[in-house]
Parts: C-alpha cells; structure tokens; sequence
C-alpha cells in the first residue's frame, strides 16, 4: 500500500506540531536556558521542515504519484486475511495472555496463523500443540521467564 | 595487554561460552539461509535469549549469529536466484549463473572461504586500529562526542539511501521515540500519556524485535512470489579448488577486504553496500570485465569477502565511539548497555579483558565458519525445503515471548505490533529504517552531550568548533551533508 507522499508528510507534520504543543507545558530548570523540551523541540521543528519538503515533493508528482495506491495484496482477499489476523492475533495475545494463559494462546495463534497459510491440517494441529510446549520448556524452565499459566494449572 | 588477552582466553574457551557460540552459529547459518529471515532478524530474534546471558557470551552470540548469517545468505542466492540476506544481493545473479552452468561447488565454496578470510582481515584490522583509536576517544569532551554522534547519524542518513529526505524523516522519528520516558537531563516524564510502562522508555528490544521481525513476517503474510525451486541437487565439494582461486585472484581478495573494512567503520554503511561496491570495483578493475554476469567468480571473491570484512569493520566505531556502524551493530550497542558494558575508550582501560574476548570471538566465529558451513551447504536443500507457511507463524510466536520476557509484560508484545506495523508502512513507503533504529540508541547520547556542550558553553555556539578535534569533526559532518550536492555539481560538470 504507497500512499502518496503528501499525505505521509500531513501525518509528519501533524506529529511534530503535536510535539512542539506538549512541550510548552514542560517547566523550565531555573538559571538554566534549556528545559526538558528542548531536545525534543529541535526534532520537532526538523521534522516539520522535513514534513513540509515531503508535502511539496508529493504536491508536485501528484500526477505521476496517486493519493493512495493500493498493492496488489490488498485485492487479494487471502493475503490481506493473512496480514489482518497477524496483528489481530498479536492484538488477542495481549489482552487474553494473561486470563487464559501463554500455552492455550500460543494453540491458538498457530493453529489460526497455519490454517491460514493452508499448511496440512493433520502437520497444522500436531505443530500448534507441540510447538509452544517446547518454547514454553526454553523459557519457563530454563530462562525463568514468569509466561502466564491462565486457566491451566500450573503443570511444572 | 598479555595478561588481559591470557584472561580474555579465559573468557572465552568456557564451555559455556564455546556452547553459545555453537549454537548461535548454527542459528546464524539456519537464519541467513532461508530468504526473507535477514542477518538484523537474526540477531534481533537472539537478543531476548542473550537478555539472560552474562556479557562476553551475550555478545558472542550475536557475532557469531550475524558472521555466520552473512555467509549463508550466499546459499539460497546460489540454488534459488534469491538472496538469503541483503548483504548477498549483490553477487546473487552471478552466483546463480555459476549454478546453471554446473559449478554450484565453486560460487559456494568461493563464498564460503573468501567470507571467511575478509572476516578474518576485518578483525585483524579491529584487533590493531580499536584499541589505538580508544587512545585518541580518551581525550573527547562533550563537544566532540555531541560531533561523533552528529556524524554517525549523518552517514546513516547520506550514505547508502536512494531518498535523503525520507531517510532524514526516519532518523527523526527514531530520535523522537528515545525522547520519550523519564530518561533525560531533566528527569521530567516526557510524550508518556501518563502510561506508567512508559514512563522508563521504549525498550529498545521490543522495539527492534518488532521492526526487523515482525515486519519481516507482515511482508511474508502479503508476499505474492510463487514458491520457492531448487535450481540443482547436487553439490560437490566446495574446498575442492579454492588454492587455485586464492593464487589467481591475491588482489581481488585484498581489494575486497580493504573496502569492505572501510565501508564498514563508516557509519550507516553496512555489508550490503560493502557487497555492492566491491562487486562494480571487481568488475571495473577485472582483466575479463566482458565475463561478469555469465558465471565468473571473479565478483565473488571480492565482495564475499567485502561483505563479511564490512561486519567487523562497523564494530570498529561501536565499541570505541559507541556509534554503530550498521543496524546490526545498533542492536549490538543496545545489549552492550544492557549488560553495562557501556561501549566508549572507558571500556578499553576498565575492563581490556571483555574488549579482547570480542575480538576472541570474531577469530573464533570466522574460523569455524569453514567446517559449519561446509555442512550447512551440505544440508541446503533439506532447509530450503522447510516450508516458511510453519516458520513464520513459529517466529512470531518465539517474537511474541521475547519481547514479554525483558519486563514480564505484555506491554512488550504490544509494542512489537505497534513497531512490526510503523515498519512495515515506512518500508512499504520507501522509508529506510536502519536510521530510526540508530536514532533510538544514539537518541539519548546526543541528547545529553548536546545540553551538557550547551550549557558549558552558556549559549556560545562557537565553543562548538574551537576544540581541535571538534572541529575537524564538524567539518566532516559538514562534507557527508554537502555530498549530494557536491555529487549533483559533478555530475552536471560531466554532462556539460
């Protein structure tokens, strides 16, 4: 998905007038000429001058450069699925990890992610069980990384 | 210096140690021989595991890891037309030619050993100028390292990226992100939206994890290439041949390794563009010029060996300076603070021993690069035959856990969503993101040396420039800035 650069510049732009807006509520160190806001101030102000270029580059190749282009992936119904329930399963592991646990979450992320892929069913389901148990092994046993139990019961 | 290397020995011929590195190794090879999984993936993927590591075997791995993925890069090049990492982009044609013309052993083996002799070069070179340039980082006040920091920031952007102005963007957007959180001179929470998490910062795991990984796995779910063919089953022996190369083509290799080191030490310039430019100097200097392209091994020699010379040489301004030279490096420097092994001339005087170990390791890494990748190329076909539709998803699910790891959160896992998906639209856009990422881990430096030279300097400007060395450094960053202009002004002499 290209969208024209005028448009990513307004974005920019956008960010950076948000960015010098915050920084005026910042307090001063006294005696001193710079404050916290400074440095960010700076970034700012550069990344509007860059915004503004990015605008005018945009504004001129608007003929050869549509507003949005849309890629190929994007009329495919099967790519943009695959590309959606990547992040929405990425979305589903923060929010329910903790309630149901890392092992019945990590199931399911691969199980969705390889019937989306259309990897064999049979190779799909043996894999979605086994491979977060193995990761679950490195982590949990050898690393001593707390991953959450959720509502399974704490197996070892 | 010899007790220091003697405990550096130590250090490093741990079993512990020497485990890790086998391990990362194999990592390294499996990683930079399937395309789509980068070198930068690699060791973005290692960081969450070396997190739980002490600091020489931590930095191993990730030397180990990338050497190795730089190499095996060349394999699918090779037997698919498709490079494995970018590095190995340049040469992949040529390589390919070789394998249609039944000489899949030579382009192989060529990458294989003239990779490890300019990782060696490389090295070598580290070994001797990093200590020597310590000397000389020792005598830096705020004023030159605000300079360092401008510079290295300067090449990421000037150097190397076909937009300047969206390369520029980047960087900014890199620096805005290590604005936010409590970390700075004045202590003040800063862009934290009262989000206690945010308060100590974006952590920069998470966030690479997210950019390099995540992203990688987003373009794998939309990519439309048909899959994958094997060019050729067989393979021979791939030492068979190599002395002769060595005799026939002693300039090619030096050529490579001198280049590629340089390209390296120079900020913002990784592998990738060391493998470009010494495969058009091969070329461009080649007694049979006519024959590049059709299978001549010719251009392998040089930039195999430039690609992998280029991975120590950017470890050169990382440890003395703290300044990457490379995405890799980046994410290198970040474990080093993470480990407090803070990079900078200090480190060479407190702890020589740590610094020599490194240097242990790339001798070590380069050396067993020949037996592991003789059989990596052995196995190739069984790992280009795994099925990425298993990989991928299996990658994001280990992603997902390493970045929950660094603080126990799923706050990590949120960040990577939110940095996989900034990376993907930039790229998709034409936005390099190797500067973002330097921006995020020199963010706070400049930062820093840039209040601190302000306020010593109580507002005067010119205190800038008046240090020796400040000076010459400033001048340098001026040049890198004016150099598409001075390139624009040559190339409309020329044409006139």
């Amino acid at each position: 998905m290209k969208l024209n650069d005028a448009l990513l510049g307004l974005v920019f732009l956008a960010l950076s007038i948000a960015v010098l807006v915050t920084i005026q509520g910042y307090p001063k160190i006294p005696g001193q000429s710079i404050g916290p806001g400074a440095f960010p101030g700076l970034i700012a102000l550069l990344l509007g001058g860059c915004s503004l270029a990015l605008i005018w580059r945009g504004w001129q190749e608007r003929r050869a450069q549509p507003l949005v282009a849309l890629g190929a992936w994007l009329a495919s119904p099967r790519h943009l699925l695959n590309f959606c329930l990547t992040v929405v399963l990425l979305l589903f592991y923060v929010l329910a990890s903790e309630t149901i646990g890392f092992l019945i979450c990590g199931t399911i992320i691969l199980l969705v992610l390889f019937f989306s892929l259309r990897v064999k069913p049979s190779l799909a389901i043996v894999l979605a069980l086994f491979v977060p148990l193995v990761i679950h092994l490195i982590f949990y046993k050898l690393l001593r990384v707390p991953l959450p139990w959720g509502v399974l019961p704490v197996l070892w | 210096m010899l007790h220091a290397y003697a405990q550096a020995f130590a250090l490093v011929f741990d079993p512990y140690v020497l485990t890790v590195i086998l391990c990362s190794a194999l990592f390294g090879l499996f990683v930079g021989c399937i395309p789509g999984l980068t070198a930068t993936m690699a060791t973005a993927l290692l960081v969450p595991i070396t997190f739980f590591m002490p600091p020489v075997p931590a930095v191993a791995a990730i030397v180990t890891a990338t050497a190795m993925a730089i190499f095996s890069g060349d394999i699918p090049g090779a037997l698919l037309r498709i490079p494995g990492t970018p590095a190995s982009a340049a040469y992949t044609d040529e390589a390919y030619a070789m394998t249609k013309k039944g000489q899949a052993e030579i382009a192989l083996g060529a990458g294989l050993v003239f990779s490890a002799i300019g990782g060696l070069f490389g090295t070598a070179v580290m070994m001797t100028s990093a200590p020597a340039l310590a000397e000389i980082a020792l005598q830096f006040s705020d004023f030159e390292y605000f300079w360092m920091v401008v510079l290295g920031l300067a090449g990421a952007v000037f150097i190397g990226n076909s937009s300047v102005l969206k390369a520029s963007i980047s960087l900014l957007l890199g620096l805005l992100v290590a604005c936010i959180g409590l970390d700075n001179p004045a202590g003040h929470p800063r862009f934290t939206f009262g989000n206690a998490e945010l308060t100590g910062g974006v952590s920069l795991i998470p966030m690479m994890v997210g950019m390099f990984a995540v992203s990688e796995i987003l373009r794998y779910m939309v990519h439309m290439e048909p899959p994958l063919k094997l060019a050729t089953e067989h393979i021979g022996n791939v030492f068979k041949g190599m002395w002769r190369l060595l005799k026939k083509y002693p300039w090619p290799l030096v050529r490579g390794s001198v280049l590629g080191t340089i390209i390296g030490i120079q900020p913002g310039s990784g592998a990738d563009m060391a493998a470009w430019m010494s495969y058009a100097m091969a070329k461009k200097f080649s007694k049979e010029p006519e024959k590049f392209g059709t299978g001549h091994v010719e251009g392998i020699v040089e930039a195999g060996a430039a690609n992998n010379s280029a991975l120590a040489g950017a470890w050169i301004p990382a440890l003395v300076f703290g300044i990457p030279g490379d995405s890799i490096t980046a994410i290198a420097i970040g474990v080093l603070y993470l480990k407090g092994m803070n990079p900078g001339p200090t480190l060479f005087i407190n702890n020589p021993q740590n610094i020599y170990a490194i240097f242990l390791v790339f001798v070590l890494a380069n050396l067993i690069m020949l037996p592991l990748g003789w059989l990596t190329i052995k196995l190739a076909k069984n790992v280009l035959r795994l099925s990425r539709d298993i990989l991928m998803p299996t990658i994001l699910l280990f992603c997902i856990v390493g970045s929950f790891a660094i603080n126990n959160t799923v706050f990590g896992v949120a960040l990577i969503l939110v940095f996989g998906l900034l990376a993907f639209v930039l790229e998709e856009n034409g936005f390099p993101v190797a500067p973002a990422i330097l921006g995020v881990v020199l963010g706070q430096m400049m930062e820093e040396n840039f209040i601190k030279s302000m306020i010593k300097s109580d507002g005067d400007p010119s205190l800038f420039f008046t240090r020796p060395i400040a000076m010459g450094l400033a001048i340098s960053t001026f040049i890198i800035l004016l150099w598409p202009v001075f390139g624009w002004a040559w190339r409309k002499l020329r044409t006139a």
